[in-house]
């Protein structure tokens, strides 16, 4: 491990929520993959440690054909994607009463884009987002789907309709996240690369970008301070460009690669990158001169992820490994704090509800970890019997995680 | 006013709302049609949505009709004006047209996806629908018709004792006509060769077999995809072409495959950073709207009587039966299909196969054969070797 720099007045808290949205804290709603502000921490949240079919499970309700995304939260409804049909291409938005698990409405499309995934994925495999008045549906086809909360067709737009070699044949996965007005969507591939800052209230690209021609799946993050305007963070191949979400001005790169799967994670004043391992970058102060880029705070190969992302809870960096080894380190250093031995393997992306974080396995096998003491303890181990690899949603004190033919919540 | 002359009034009246009605469903039908790339239109689209969603399930047919025509965008933004209004009268227990969308669904001079969607709605409220309309399905334009058609008639033959043979090898045999998704394709082929009958997949699907092939050209580095070596100005099958090792000369190829999988890394040489081109003629009975379908792990480029059609640059990302789909117009009489398929440099295992399955078929996916019967269009498509004729002068040029 090489600690770069060491800054102990840096102030890491757990959720940059606290400047993003109020609403992050209170936990009232999940607008989109991995939460509110990209974080994946539901501070005040807390979350049984155990469920089966008859406890703590307030309902559980059917979904169609497939779907690897996540489900979202609005208020008084839980949305989720999914696709069905011999081809895919059949593409669902469900919405479902939060309390009761009705169903309020359910929308489809047809795919205009390419549908073919590998097996272990489908077409809804990115999750989707909403602004708290619209919900914003992305899926492996590339096609955008805007509906109000009733389910009323606001706009769409086809991605690869409009630019044709615009597809991966092994799928799509990058979820959109909304900041401030704008939709910012990752089209990544091999052959046709941009992304993209769609006007959430028309579905008008505000800006495009071409992006490195190589596959990838990460997810665009946001970061944001008290002193600062919102910053879109787009992970490639490359490494991480840095842009205006409003415009896609470029504001700066870090040049050194990164993960293509798992995507990065933001602290008050730092960016975790999958990169060479981890990478810690400072986020804002005045940029590097010689490189044009944040200084890299610290680097350690040992911490690279898997598949899931890492996530990072009250200045503690937790990352899962391939082989399913969950690892804590210093967020500020980068030291390893501790190890944990967790059952994989793992495609879902972990959540914080308050001391605990949740692991789903690909199993559909939840082990809870306890985090507040000095070592991680596994203190739930819970199975829906059924492949999870979709990131759970937590609003307030419910979560909510979907299977390709189940939604769950999960609550007391 | 006597009461006839009211009455008189008042169907003036209706008629001219109703006029005014018709007229306005059909501005907000164009509006929604109007919708294009980029979002272009997206805001009078959604306008017009809302105003239809208000629409009475008696419009319903009429919107359906709004389909012809209409692009992939718009139709999604249709289809969402016929889900609200259906669900809204749904909600409020009030009646749908059934006769009307039972007849729409019936009219095969409709648009597939707008019968699907009548379809789709009828059932909601008529639980006979299905086992009414779906067996006369079979060799219906929608493949999600045929389909659950083509599943009926499986699950039938499935259900046959041993003794019932012969009856099975008959349902299996009609199930097969009306088939194109693979995944039931070789679920009967299996299920029928169990029986004792073969089926002809290759015809089945009307995979292209029979090739010229010339190369390898240069793609270290990827650099070949975006040169036009020579077959790409000049198609002289007689020429000696000056390529990534020295001089080649056109080959042959041919596969026996059954899915139709012409195998460049097995048949000719498990080239890397190289560039193949493979070009054969097709004979179409009249001037007509196809579909090219490939399947193919490498990059490629298609162009067909000397016109660009498309071309995509992955490389090792999976391949399947239909995994790209080009629109493309035959003109009666000989077509010819040229073909670049790249490979890469890539040493690891899973990234070797330099192979391409290409079809020609109708918007559905059934397969459209060329004129004459398999084995005469075999002879006739191969092309002889060393026959210095030009088949086309028209891929002078042909660059992208």
């Amino acid at each position: 491990m090489t600690n770069l720099k060491n800054s102990s007045a840096r102030r890491i808290v757990p959720l940059i929520a606290a400047v993003v949205s109020a609403t992050c804290l209170t936990g009232a709603d999940w607008l989109q993959f991995r939460g509110n502000d990209v974080s994946g921490v539901s501070a005040l949240s807390e979350i049984p440690t155990t469920w089966s079919d008859s406890v703590n499970v307030s309902w559980k309700v059917d979904l169609p054909g497939r779907g690897a995304s996540g489900a979202i939260v609005i208020g008084d409804q839980v949305v989720v994607t999914a696709s069905s049909g011999f081809r895919q291409d059949r593409l669902h938005v469900l919405s479902f009463d939060r309390a009761s698990g009705k169903r309020n409405w359910e929308r489809q499309f047809w795919a205009t884009g390419r549908t073919m995934t590998h097996p272990k994925m489908s077409v809804a495999t990115p999750t989707p987002a909403s602004d708290g008045k619209r919900i914003f549906a992305f899926y492996s086809s590339n096609d955008v789907v805007c509906l109000d909360l009733d389910g009323n067709l606001q706009w769409l737009r086809g991605l690869t309709h409009d630019f044709p070699n615009a597809s991966n044949s092994l799928g799509m996965s990058s979820s959109p996240i909304v900041i401030g007005d704008t939709l910012i969507v990752q089209v990544e591939n091999d052959a046709e690369s941009f992304a993209t800052g769609l006007d959430t209230s028309n579905g008008k690209a505000r800006w495009k970008k071409v992006r490195p021609k190589k596959a990838n799946w990460t997810s665009p993050t946001l970061w944001q301070n008290s002193d600062s305007d919102a910053v879109a963070l787009l992970q490639s191949s490359a490494g991480i460009e840095a842009v205006n979400p409003g415009t896609g001005e470029t504001l700066w790169k870090f040049g050194d690669g990164a993960s293509t799967i798992p995507s990065s994670v933001v602290t008050v004043d730092s960016l975790l990158i999958p990169s060479n391992g981890l990478t810690a970058l400072r986020l804002g102060e005045p940029l590097d001169d010689e490189k044009g880029s944040p200084e890299v705070l610290w680097n350690d190969r040992k911490l690279g992820p898997g598949t899931s992302s890492p996530i990072v809870v009250d200045g503690k960096v937790f990352v899962v490994n391939r082989a399913g080894v969950l690892q804590a380190a210093d967020v500020n250093t980068g030291s390893l704090l501790w190890r944990l031995r967790l059952k994989g393997p793992f495609s879902a992306t972990p959540v914080a509800a308050g001391k605990h974080l949740i692991f789903f396995n690909e199993k559909g096998d939840a082990q809870v970890v306890d985090i507040s003491g000095a070592e991680g303890e596994i203190v739930g181990e819970n199975t829906v019997g059924e492949t999870i690899l979709s990131t759970p949603a937590i609003a307030d004190n419910e979560m909510f995680v979907r299977s390709d033919g189940h939604l769950w919540k999960i609550a007391e | 006013m006597s009461g006839f002359q009211r009455g008189l009034a008042a169907l003036i009246m209706t008629a001219v709302a109703a006029n005014a009605s018709a007229a306005d469903l059909s501005s907000q039908l164009k509006a929604v049609r109007d919708v294009s790339r980029e979002g272009q239109g997206n805001e009078a689209a959604a306008a017009a949505v809302r105003s239809l969603s208000a629409a009475s399930a008696n419009d319903l047919t009429q919107i359906l009709a709004g389909f012809e025509g209409a692009s992939p965008l718009a139709a999604n933004y249709l289809r969402n004006v016929v889900e609200s209004v259906a669900d809204r009268h749904l909600a409020a227990k009030k009646p749908l047209p059934t006769k009307q969308l039972e007849a729409f669904v019936l009219d095969r001079s409709n648009d597939p996806r707008a019968r699907r969607l009548a379809f789709e709605v009828l059932a909601k409220v008529d639980s006979s629908a299905s086992d009414r309309l779906i067996p006369k399905m079979l060799l219906d334009p929608s493949p999600e018709f045929r389909r659950d058609a083509v599943q009926r008639l499986v699950a039938e033959a499935e259900s046959l004792g041993e003794d019932s043979a012969d009856k099975a090898k008959q349902i299996y045999r009609k199930a097969l006509s009306g088939a194109t998704d693979s995944d039931l394709v070789k679920k009967i082929s299996k299920s029928l060769k169990e029986l004792g009958d073969e089926v002809d997949l290759v015809s089945h699907f009307g995979f292209l077999t029979d090739w010229r092939i010339v190369g390898p050209f240069d793609n270290r580095e990827f650099i070949g995809f975006d040169i036009a070596y020579a077959p790409e100005k000049e198609l002289d099958f007689a020429a000696k072409l000056k390529a990534k090792d020295g001089e080649v000369a056109w080959g042959e190829i041919t596969t026996s495959d059954e899915f139709g999988i012409v195998d460049v890394a097995k048949s000719v040489a498990p080239h890397k950073g190289a560039v193949m081109y493979l070009a054969t003629s097709y004979e179409a009975a009249a001037n007509r709207n196809v579909e090219f379908r490939f399947g193919t792990p490498n990059a490629w480029k298609l162009w067909v009587n000397g016109e660009f059609l498309f071309g995509r640059d992955e490389y090792h990302r999976g391949m399947a039966i239909d995994q790209y789909r080009v629109p493309a117009k035959l003109k009666a009489g000989k077509n010819v299909i040229l073909l670049k398929l790249c490979q890469n440099e890539q040493t690891d295992d899973w990234a070797q196969r330099y192979q391409i399955q290409i079809r020609v078929c109708d918007p559905s996916g059934v397969a459209v054969l060329p004129v004459k019967s398999k084995s005469q269009t075999t002879s006739d498509a191969r092309p002889q070797k060393r026959q210095p004729q030009r088949l086309t002068a028209q891929l002078e040029g042909a660059s992208e």
